[in-house]
């Protein structure tokens, strides 16, 4: 039967964006042309260029932080608390003004589907910006100790996964503690970030308290390098974030690093199996699966495998897979060709290990960068499935039958960014909560963000907390922690 | 037509009950099994059950797909009046009105039923005849349900012996609230014996069991019964259809039918106002239960102001214009 409910085509305009046919380096108030070689930006749905974009030089690097340093010491750190949430809350409100431009830019430029880049990506941005505005001006009172102080200059290095976000996590803060930052957008998704320098601009932030910095994995490095950056901030691969861990090690730098993942999502036998199935979609299938702490490895209890599998199945047949910017689309195009390949190998290996792959019947576009989303069942805690981050829209499904296995069996990885606990027994989530070794734990939900919420990992995800009090605490200096 | 009570009713014995469907047999042989049966359901998460609808109603429905859904839910309107002052006018107007529910565009589609109080059926299916339009009729001491179950009977019979092809009943909230569930279950079987080859819905009420707990529950309760569609609420109560009500009902129905093969229908019914309500509820109906529930046969709106709501946005889109209130007729 085919389906009379056809959803006609709903695309959002993308006449709102007007992006440039190249792009320049944004230091000290000014787009500067850069001294190395540019490089392109393609949609991932198409493969079409978007735009040209200046690649970062050492020289470029330096230029920035000499750029930060000269705002961190003459205007930024020394202007009032007050005045500098003032400019915060001005940027907060041009991203809601600005939001649909914003949207459409970063589901252009990553792939994602514009519900979630419209719904997720940048109203939770300019909500930490509102965030961190408050805090700019009652950080004696914070809790922290005694007059916490700025740290000077921050280079921050974020992945194109969230682009915006990641860049409000970072900027954001460092900005209401009263530091100045340089920033490495990733080399994929570097529009966002631009567009974000024109804001600044718009709200009249002063010269070098923000640069971007655009380029591949040189650039980040000379931005984690420069001996005059006081704190590195990299959202990012674990591998990255162990060479950057190196680099800064025996310096007087200060780092935060936020890596991957492999969540483990738990449902017990008493969840609310509907919604529990919903959140084991919203758990690995948002953002493709592009998320450090997607919920990549769901272990269910035995006595309901078959019932949950089931459920998953139908729920991932109905899932909308296409055109990032057409709204009804559930899941986007894969950001990279490198990543899809990536993502092809682990699951060639997931199927080779012999775990059964599930994959609902999709149609995807010719061109771009597409993956279906899958489900391996059959997997053993041995396989690579269940170790190694995929970043996709692949989800591996293992079994329990008892709690003390589910915890055992969550924190058998060396990864601990999140975790997500399904039952409706409230004394269950308290318990198991306390014995996960995760960073963040959900119960009966995932994938929720707040900025008043601390974000970090255990182990090989990381070290650090981004957002509430705890955030504050990795850009001052003399802040007690929370 | 009225009939009179059926003097032997109150003390003639129940007839034994009847089995509900091959995997359910036994959840119905006592009071302990039922409720044991009902509270093994898994539980529903309001947070999610809320999210979930809220990111269906930002589906953007548009072009091709509203004009289908228009039609769609045009076909599947339960036109209702169930006032003190209904008169047999009243019901004619509203069958004519059903019949041709645009009298400037035949294209429209026809409404799936006319709903009336019992003692209205007959002037309905009169003027109803000829059409495929159904006569449905409020019974079992609509809206409040208190009332011996003799006299519910009754009820239902002089409707069903009016002409109305479905019978509309609603529950015992207090037996269902107080833990009889039992109780609740028996009245459904003996309603819908009653109903001989009418159809039954079985309204929950939902606006008083409050929980979507207690709406799982009830809905599988009516469903084990043999009720044909299970329908949200009166209108007489507020809350009435909800968002999240409706996706609870769905998850009912589908998971029933997978379990017993039997499909049973769902009616959301009062507070759907405008075409956009009823979108939301076919992308619903669509993306929770599937396509198999996107016909009047299995699909009903209750309203009586959302047809005109519905009319209106269809002339918008054959004509590029909005028309205003006054291009389509009271009832």
């Amino acid at each position: 039967m085919t389906d009379p409910f056809q959803y006609a085509p709903a695309p959002e305009s993308r006449s709102i964006v007007d992006i440039a046919p190249s792009y320049g380096l944004f230091v000290d108030g000014e787009f500067v042309d850069g001294t190395g070689e540019s490089f392109k930006t393609v949609n991932p749905a198409t493969e079409e260029v978007l735009s040209e974009v200046a690649s970062g030089t050492a020289e470029d690097v330096d230029r920035a932080v000499r750029a930060a340093r000269r705002a961190y010491a003459r205007v930024w750190g020394p202007m009032r608390p007050a005045d500098r949430g003032k400019y915060l809350f001005r940027i907060a409100r041009l991203l809601q003004e600005r939001a649909r431009e914003f949207a459409v830019l970063e589901s252009l430029d990553n792939g994602k589907p514009i519900r979630e880049s419209r719904d997720v990506d940048v109203p939770l941005a300019a909500a930490h910006f509102f965030y961190h505005a408050g805090w700019a001006d009652k950080l004696d009172w914070a809790g922290l100790g005694p007059g916490p102080r700025p740290l000077g200059v921050a280079g921050q290095v974020i992945p194109w996964n969230f682009p915006l976000l990641m860049l409000a996590w970072k900027v954001a803060p460092a900005l209401a503690t009263g530091n100045t930052v340089v920033l490495k957008p990733a080399e994929t998704t570097p529009l966002s970030a631009l567009l974000f320098a024109e804001v600044c601009r718009q709200a009249d932030l002063p010269p070098g308290v923000v640069n971007i910095v655009t380029g591949a994995g040189d650039t980040g490095r000379a931005v984690v390098e420069h001996p005059d950056v006081d704190k590195v901030a990299f959202t990012g691969s674990t591998e990255v974030g162990r060479s950057i861990a190196r680099a800064v090690a025996g310096t007087a730098k200060k780092l935060t690093l936020e890596l991957g993942g492999k969540a483990a999502n738990i449902v017990f036998d008493d969840a609310p199996i509907d919604q529990a199935v919903e959140g084991i979609v919203q758990g690995i299938f948002f953002n493709q699966g592009h998320v450090c702490c997607a919920g990549s490895r769901l272990l269910v209890q035995e006595n309901v495998h078959d019932e949950v599998i089931a459920s998953l199945q139908r729920r991932i047949g109905r899932l909308r897979v296409g055109d990032p910017l057409d709204k009804n689309t559930d899941i986007g195009a894969i950001n990279s060709a490198e990543q899809l390949a990536r993502i092809r190998e682990l699951t060639d290996i997931g199927e080779a290990e012999g775990a059964q792959r599930w994959q609902p019947a999709c149609e995807l576009p010719e061109r771009g960068f597409w993956f279906p989303p899958t489900v391996f069942t059959d997997v053993s805690p041995a396989h690579r499935i269940a170790r190694d981050e995929v970043f996709g829209p692949v989800l591996s499904v293992l079994t329990f039958r008892t709690p003390d296995e589910a915890v055992a069996k969550a924190n058998n990885t060396t990864y601990g960014l999140s975790a997500g606990i399904w039952t409706e027994k409230g004394s269950r989530i308290l318990k198991i909560a306390d014995q996960l070794r995760a960073g963040v734990v959900w119960a009966n939900t995932f994938n929720k963000f707040d900025p008043t919420s601390p974000f970090g990992g255990y182990k090989q995800s990381g070290y650090g907390r981004e957002g509430g009090r705890h955030g504050l605490t990795a850009y001052l200096q003399g802040a007690d922690r929370p | 037509m009225t009939s009179v009570l059926d003097p032997g009713a109150l003390s003639a014995q129940a007839p034994p009950r009847p089995e509900p469907l091959a995997p359910f047999a036994d959840v119905t042989r006592s009071d302990a099994a039922v409720r044991a049966f009902l509270h093994g359901l898994p539980g529903v998460d309001q947070v999610g059950a809320e999210a979930r609808v809220a990111v269906l109603g930002s589906r953007s429905i548009k072009t091709t797909a509203k004009a289908w859904a228009i039609d769609t839910a045009i076909s599947m309107v339960d036109l209702t009046t169930l006032e003190g002052a209904d008169t047999p006018g009243k019901v004619r107007s509203l069958a004519a009105k059903a019949r041709r529910p645009d009298p400037g565009d035949p294209t429209t589609p026809p409404v799936a039923a006319v709903c009336v109080y019992g003692d209205l059926a007959s002037v309905a299916k009169q003027a109803l005849e000829g059409t495929a339009i159904k006569v449905a009729a409020v019974a079992t001491a609509f809206p409040s349900g208190r009332a011996s179950r003799a006299v519910k009977l009754a009820d239902v019979r002089d409707a069903v012996a009016g002409g109305a092809d479905e019978i509309d009943m609603v529950i015992d909230r207090g037996a269902f609230l107080a833990g009889r569930h039992l109780d609740v279950y028996d009245e459904i079987v003996a309603v819908k014996e009653a109903c001989g080859d009418a159809h039954l819905k079985v309204i929950l009420e939902t606006g008083e069991l409050v929980t979507l707990d207690a709406v799982r529950r009830a809905s599988w309760l009516a469903m084990l019964a043999g009720g044909d569609f299970i329908k949200t609420s009166t209108g007489k109560v507020s809350p009435a259809a909800t968002l999240p009500v409706c996706l609870v009902m769905m998850e009912a129905v589908r998971d029933f039918r997978a379990v017993t093969g039997r499909q049973v229908g769902v009616k959301p019914a009062g507070g759907i106002r405008t075409t956009k309500d009823a979108v939301k509820h076919l992308v619903l109906v669509n993306e929770v239960a599937g396509p198999d529930w996107l016909s009047p046969d299995w699909f009903r709106f209750g309203a009586s102001s959302l047809l005109n709501d519905l009319l209106l946005q269809r002339q918008k889109l054959r004509t590029g214009h909005y028309s205003g209130p006054d291009h389509v007729t009271i009832d």
